[in-house]
């Protein structure tokens, strides 16, 4: 034979993992937002070990040190300490763990309510459809931190109640996509062969329509655990978020104000991984989006 | 469109009801107002006495259609903690909400629809990155730290802007910044779809080829569809500043709505939140029904949906 035939490995290379580990490669973005994420999660995870002090000892003798950087500054405390001698490092870094907290959690309550909401108003339509789309737009019309801000100041501010409270709100836009992706999943030909194969409707929603409205729902997820944990933070600035001494960067942010004309850092080094944070989910979440996006692929 | 227009007002005036119930059930996710409103009184006559002279002792929707009645005639009621009548004061403290709104909204078109229409006009060109990068800032950037980087660059480093008060227009730049900072990106990223989106279609082409110079038919032809989303999109936008505005106003501390909301969640001074809540909750339905209507009548297409 003059051509051999191509073999069957030659066909299947590269496989559909292969490509996707090539597309995900190639995103600057989503590698630089993923790594900057990954490695915050694993500052929050491992703080008690990798912290140098306790967050809550306060040492009166050790207040308002400079970081490092500063000429008066040590490696005794990298970042410096609060204006109650709490080292500002070990403070950031279970600020982490509060950020992550109530991001994680607040996205997954008004993940599952909007998802609910969205999948049944885009599969069902009509009537349920409108009822739906109706608390939506209630919902929308609400100031969200305005309404948070009243919630905490009347019931009081702790760890459970931010998640509850923003979790509760946040659930709008969760609705409006999965609502839009149902729509268009709903009318495709493997949903009508489910139906007629005589799939009940709890099973062609949870095999059928739910597996396919996966990508966009893990792009908004991101991006409302980045909303959350903003709201979280200006919440906890103004007072009527996590109450003290617990490590919020907002509430940290809201303690250095008192010396913002000498100790600027002391609101710097806070809102600086709270950018971080923020900018590593989005780029993520954009990431994501492009890379399972049909157009996306090649 | 009078049958579109007629649906659409029902349905606004369905939310309006709907928000009224919310805000006014608000505050009793307290449990008691009147042990609330008695502060650090723990006398049971005292509370009690409280109770009466608040009507809070009446079935939960007689005090709601009272409250209602009144709030629809403009009367909030009197505020606990300022000691003034609530309306004086939104007529008081609302215009400076609304200017700072109305600066911020301008700032984030004027920043939004040139940078997605050039990014639009070339794309993945240094200046579709730039407009990228401000925007993928902008959306990470929290509000209340960013005014406060503000304030020490521009009024501490650089003794340029007050960093609070409200008497003169220097006390709304920067406040302006930060919230129209903060709504551009959405503005600039639509635009930028809609102007990459018109630009592909055959009419662009049309003209192009029928010997229209580019100029004319980038902002005659193109920019016009492409802006229509935009409209809807800065009625939310406007909508979710006024909630904004409390993290900005009570950061520079200025004077307007969201301050005052501030103050009296931190006081327990019910009526006044009840108040602002709703009157931010109807100015955002307001918005949007104009806004919807005035794309149905830019839109055929659309009324019959």
């Amino acid at each position: 034979m003059a051509t051999a035939l191509p073999t069957a490995e030659s066909i299947l290379q590269p496989s559909p993992r292969r490509l996707l580990f090539g597309r995900v490669s190639r995103h600057v973005g989503l590698m630089l937002g993923g790594g900057v994420f990954i490695a915050i999660v694993v500052l929050a995870l491992l703080a008690p070990l990798i912290a140098p002090a306790d967050p809550y000892v306060q040492n009166v003798a050790k207040r308002l040190i400079s970081p490092v950087w500063e000429a008066d500054g040590s490696w005794a405390h990298p970042l410096g300490t609060d204006h109650l001698g709490r080292d500002y490092l070990t403070r950031l870094i279970y600020g982490a763990q509060v950020s992550l907290i109530i991001g994680a959690c607040a996205a997954l309550i008004s993940g599952i309510i909007g998802t609910t909401m969205g999948v049944l108003a885009g599969y069902f339509g009509g009537r349920v459809d409108m009822v739906i789309t109706t608390i939506i737009t209630i919902r929308l019309a609400l100031p969200v931190v305005l309404v948070a801000l009243a919630v905490v100041g009347v019931i009081g501010g702790s760890l459970q109640v931010m998640i509850a409270v923003i979790g509760l709100l946040l659930w709008d836009r969760f609705a409006v996509v999965m609502r839009s992706a149902t729509l268009q999943i709903r009318s495709l030909d493997y949903v009508a062969a489910a139906r007629v194969s005589g799939c009940s409707t709890l099973r062609i929603v949870l095999t059928e329509v739910l597996p396919n409205v996966l990508n966009p729902l893990i792009v908004v997820a991101t991006l409302e655990m980045a909303h959350a944990i903003l709201l979280e933070a200006a919440l906890s600035f103004l007072g009527l978020g996590v109450q003290p001494p617990l490590p919020s960067w907002g509430l940290m942010i809201a303690e250095g104000k008192n010396y913002i004309l000498f100790k600027s850092w002391l609101i710097g080094i806070p809102g600086a991984a709270l950018f971080a944070l923020i900018l590593a989910i989005n780029l993520m979440g954009d990431g994501v989006r492009d890379i399972t996006a049909p157009e996306g692929r090649g | 469109m009078v049958a579109f227009g007629l649906r659409r007002l029902g349905m606004a005036l369905f939310v309006a009801f709907a928000v009224s119930v919310i805000s006014f059930c608000l505050l009793y996710l307290s449990g008691d107002l009147a042990i609330a409103l008695a502060g650090e009184t723990q006398d049971y006559a005292q509370i009690e006495l409280i109770r009466k002279q608040y009507g809070l002792d009446r079935p939960l929707l007689v005090q709601y259609f009272d409250w209602l009645g009144k709030a629809l005639a403009g009367d909030f009621g009197q505020s606990v903690y300022f000691k003034t009548p609530v309306k004086t004061m939104l007529a008081d403290r609302l215009p400076v909400t609304m200017t700072l709104g109305l600066t911020s909204m301008l700032f984030a078109l004027a920043l939004g629809i040139p940078l997605g229409v050039l990014a639009a006009i070339r794309p993945n060109s240094w200046i579709d990155r730039l407009a990228l990068t401000l925007s993928v800032v902008g959306q990470a950037l929290p509000t209340f730290w960013f005014a406060l980087v503000l304030i020490v660059f521009l009024s501490l480093t650089f003794p340029l802007l007050p960093a609070s008060g409200t008497d003169s227009w220097e006390n709304f730049v920067m406040p302006t910044i930060v919230l129209g900072y903060n709504a551009a990106p959405a503005i600039m990223r639509l635009t930028r779809t809609g102007m990459l989106e018109v630009l592909s279609s055959d009419y662009i082409r049309t003209a192009r080829a029928k010997g229209l110079r580019a100029g004319k038919v980038l902002f005659k032809h193109a920019l016009r569809n492409a802006v229509i989303p935009v409209v809807s999109l800065a009625a939310v936008q406007f909508g979710f500043m006024l909630g904004g505005s409390v993290v900005v106003e009570t950061i520079f501390a200025l004077h307007g709505t969201g301050f005052m909301a501030w103050e009296a969640i931190k006081n327990n001074d019910f009526p006044t939140v009840q108040a602002v809540v709703l009157t931010f909750s109807l100015f955002y339905v307001l918005l949007t029904l104009a806004a919807d209507l005035f794309n149905a009548w830019l839109d055929p297409r659309i009324r019959i949906a």
